[in-house]
């Protein structure tokens, strides 16, 4: 296995190639010893590509029985290590499924099926990921058995998604959720970049998580150009960042008392945050950030001024919020609702792959802010906010404890900017036939996107994995054996994105 | 009990004056591009540079005019690059969050307006969306030269949906900020319900829909079954310039290119996404609802 830092390019070459077995050996044992895949997919034709020079091409077998029809890359995310790894196979139309071994390679799986038809061999749950029309349901058979079908258009402003249920009685047996109705074909579309529409399908690949998108993409070409963006521009980036985590949790905070019946503070945290919204929109005018981050740098710069009154707002905001939220913890009714109610367990969380604020309400203390830090983060350690029920309380108490975490940081950063400018912006040649891959701590938990480079320096492949991708099948398990009521509830404690899915 | 009517207080009265006055929005915020027509050599930077060509240039009409520029604000996204591009400075953005029209025509900026038409409503549209932002309402109050930019429903319609609306939202395939800052509207900020607009869970309920997104082609049945359930008549609102025209994602084989491919359209709203004050106000005019001194 190749082991790289976050953030770091190199040539497509140094990720060794090995036999299928080794490699689906390799990433078990990782796997085991607590890494996480945080990319795994298939370059169809990489034999036949333009990753290969035209002199190799003609030397290529022709034999179709033997012929690979595409590589297999795996990325793995060391923790312990801070590093990342990556190792490749040469497979030919299917390849023994490693998702029986490696539970949290299932939903990677299911996407290389579906993008190129290549069979992993011994999937157990071989079904479509965005491909809605040929989904085929489970159904419960039974007397006292029935089925409930929502969606895709929901009762609120909502991301349309369909589930299905099977209950029994009252009590879901089993919860299925079909996406891809956000499917706009994103990654198909960078094929061939990068080009003056980039930027902007990462900000929109998921809108309320622009910075995040953004910055991983930044922080890719940045790699790629060996381009070291200002500390200054690396300022900007991590207060928007965490700004827009702030925003989300608060929101989401206020989503969940209002699930529950509980008005005030879901009128109070409604309003904080669009507060929140706002001072993003301080700095570039658009309450989502757009334009703030740009490869090579920021868009956008935060004079002294602008320091002071986003400083002095926010510690308005926190106040305000701290207040409302407070209000939940002081009520039973709020409390009976949020306790028990979702669970999930640790062992299942792992066995998942299940990542960010998500995963750190089973206990698990992951966030790649500090497992694998880069910008800010190198220097301003942000403490992981962890809580260990795994129930919908859990899961409301990390977002407390972060929106308070991320105001602090932000305050800290605001305080003492570093000077320097802005940056300017990277060059969109890039190397050819390279590869690679950056991770960040979005709201909803870690974004890995990596990129491989053809011969002239384009994208030939480019891989999105938004946190949602990791933990949709955390819901659907968190609903078992609830009662079906407390869907909305669970599924707002989750609160995943359809569009970061769909892609 | 005691401690959430104490934070009641602290929290006190959030929602906005509008429309009786205008909020302040924050200083960076482009709003409205102005086109300065005389200023433009039609040198083409702008359009190169434009990530949704949002950009073309007009000519031949009416027969033998000079070639000139036209912003299609149903595309733009509001990146303000072409501002940065234009080295005669004849693209300004201008702060204001008044944008929308009746017609989609009536969102190109700087096209030339036809002369003869017995029928008033799209060419007054298209005229009316220049001279409006050419004002640049800006962020005072609203004053009585400010022309309307959106032409109100006709007297019948008002009627029915003057006082109250029900709108449904369905989203699809977009990036969900739209969805976002339409929520927002029901906020105590905004507080929609103030004005008898209310978003309703069933198409069956619903006066209107708000679409927003390219509408992806998983999504074009259920958008138009969505429309087919709701009762006659009925609005339909396309919220961003995915809606509108497909936005970023036009011309991509998995998105139909706007709600428009699928549905008929009553009202545009720009933006990507559009300002909840841009919507807000949008939504007012279309039902007259700010008030017109003069
Ligand atoms: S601001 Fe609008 S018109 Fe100008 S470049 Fe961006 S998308 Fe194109
Ligand atoms: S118009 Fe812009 S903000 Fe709205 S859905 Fe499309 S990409 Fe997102």
């Amino acid at each position: 296995m190749k082991l790289f830092t976050n953030g770091s390019a190199m040539s497509v070459e140094d990720i060794p190639v090995v036999d299928f077995e080794f490699f689906a050996r390799s990433i078990a044992e990782a796997v085991k010893s607590g890494a996480s895949i945080v990319a795994l997919f298939a370059v169809p034709d990489y034999g036949k590509g333009a990753a290969r020079t035209a002199a190799e091409l003609t030397a290529l077998p022709t034999n179709a029985a033997t012929e690979k029809r595409a590589r297999l890359f795996a990325f793995l995310g060391l923790p312990t290590k801070g590093m990342i790894g990556g190792i490749a196979a040469d497979i030919g139309s299917a390849f023994p499924s490693l998702t029986p071994k490696i539970p949290q390679a299932h939903m990677f799986e299911r996407e290389i099926f579906e993008n190129t038809g290549i069979v992993p061999v011994g999937h157990p749950w071989l079904k479509p990921v965005r491909k809605i029309f040929d989904y085929d349901f489970y159904s419960l058979e039974g007397g006292q058995t029935h089925e409930v079908a929502v969606g895709p258009v929901h009762a609120g402003v909502i991301e349309p998604g369909h589930f299905r249920f099977q209950c029994y009685g009252e009590e879901v047996e089993h919860l299925e959720i079909a996406l891809g109705y956000q499917h706009r074909g994103i990654e198909k579309a960078l094929a061939g970049g990068p080009d003056i529409r980039t930027i902007h399908f990462m900000e929109t690949s998921a809108g309320d998580t622009t910075i995040g998108h953004a910055t991983a993409y930044a922080m890719l070409i940045e790699a790629l150009t060996s381009t070291q963006p200002d500390a200054r521009a690396e300022a900007v980036r991590g207060i928007a960042l965490e700004l827009e985590r702030m925003a989300n949790h608060i929101g989401d905070l206020g989503a969940l008392a209002g699930d529950v019946g509980y008005l005030p503070t879901k009128s109070f945290c409604g309003r904080l945050r669009g507060e929140v919204l706002n001072l993003t929109a301080e700095i570039c005018g658009n309450r989502f950030g757009r334009g703030i981050v740009q490869p090579g740098g920021v868009g956008f710069d935060i004079d002294e001024k602008m320091a002071t009154s986003i400083a002095a707002r926010l510690q308005k905001i926190v106040k305000d919020t701290d207040e409302a939220v407070g209000l939940l913890w002081d009520s039973p009714s709020v409390l009976a609702r949020f306790e028990r109610t979702g669970m999930l367990k640790k062992e299942t969380a792992l066995e998942l792959g299940l990542v960010g604020p998500a995963a750190r309400a089973c206990g698990i203390e992951r966030d790649v802010r500090s497992d694998y830090p880069s910008g800010i983060y190198k220097y301003a350690a942000i403490p992981v906010a962890t809580y260990p029920s795994g129930d919908v309380y859990a899961r409301a108490m990390v977002r407390m404890l972060e929106y308070q975490r991320s105001a602090s940081a932000i305050l800290d950063v605001l305080a003492a900017l570093p000077a320097g400018n802005t940056g300017k912006p990277a060059s969109r040649a890039l190397p050819a036939r390279s590869v690679a891959l950056s991770l960040v701590e979005g709201w909803r938990g870690k974004i890995c996107h990596c990129a491989i480079t053809d011969n002239r320096g384009a994208f030939l492949y480019y891989k999105i994995v938004d946190p949602s991708f990791h933990n949709w099948p955390g819901l659907a398990y968190a609903l078992r054996g609830q009662q079906i009521s407390d869907f909305p509830l669970c599924n707002k404690s989750f609160n995943l994105s359809y569009c970061g899915f769909d892609l | 009990m005691i401690k959430a009517l104490r934070s009641r207080l602290h929290q006190g009265y959030k929602t906005n004056a509008f429309p009786a006055e205008n909020p302040r929005l924050p200083e960076r915020y482009p709003g409205a591009p102005r086109l300065e027509t005389e200023r433009c050599t039609v040198c083409g930077a702008c359009k190169a540079i434009c990530p949704t060509s949002a950009i073309s240039v007009q000519s031949g009409e009416p027969a033998g005019a000079e070639p000139r520029l036209a912003l299609d604000l149903g595309r733009c996204i509001f990146c303000r690059k072409c501002e940065t591009a234009c080295p005669e400075g004849a693209i300004a953005f201008t702060g204001s969050f008044r944008m929308g029209a009746r017609a989609k025509a009536g969102l190109v900026l700087g096209s030339v307006p036809h002369v003869s038409s017995t029928r008033t409503s799209r060419l007054d549209v298209s005229n009316d969306a220049h001279k409006a932002v050419s004002t640049g309402a800006g962020n005072q109050a609203l004053n009585s030269e400010e022309t309307r930019l959106i032409e109100a429903l006709d007297r019948k319609m008002l009627k029915i949906f003057g006082r109250a609306m029900k709108i449904r939202q369905v989203s699809a395939g977009g990036c969900n900020a739209c969805e976002a800052d339409v929520n927002v509207l029901e906020t105590i900020g905004f507080d929609l319900s103030r004005f008898g607009i209310s978003i309703t869970a069933s198409p069956r309920h619903a006066d209107a829909i708000i679409v927003t997104g390219p509408v992806s082609k998983n999504m074009e049945l259920a958008l138009r079954k969505t429309y087919e359930a709701m009762p006659s008549p009925k609005l339909v609102i396309a919220v961003g310039a995915c809606a509108i025209s497909g936005g970023i994602y036009r011309g991509l084989p998995d998105v139909c290119g706007g709600a428009d491919a699928v549905i008929p359209i009553d009202l545009y709203i720009p933006g990507c996404p559009p300002h909840p004050m841009t919507i807000l106000n949008a939504l007012l005019e279309l039902l007259d609802r700010v008030p017109r001194k003069n």
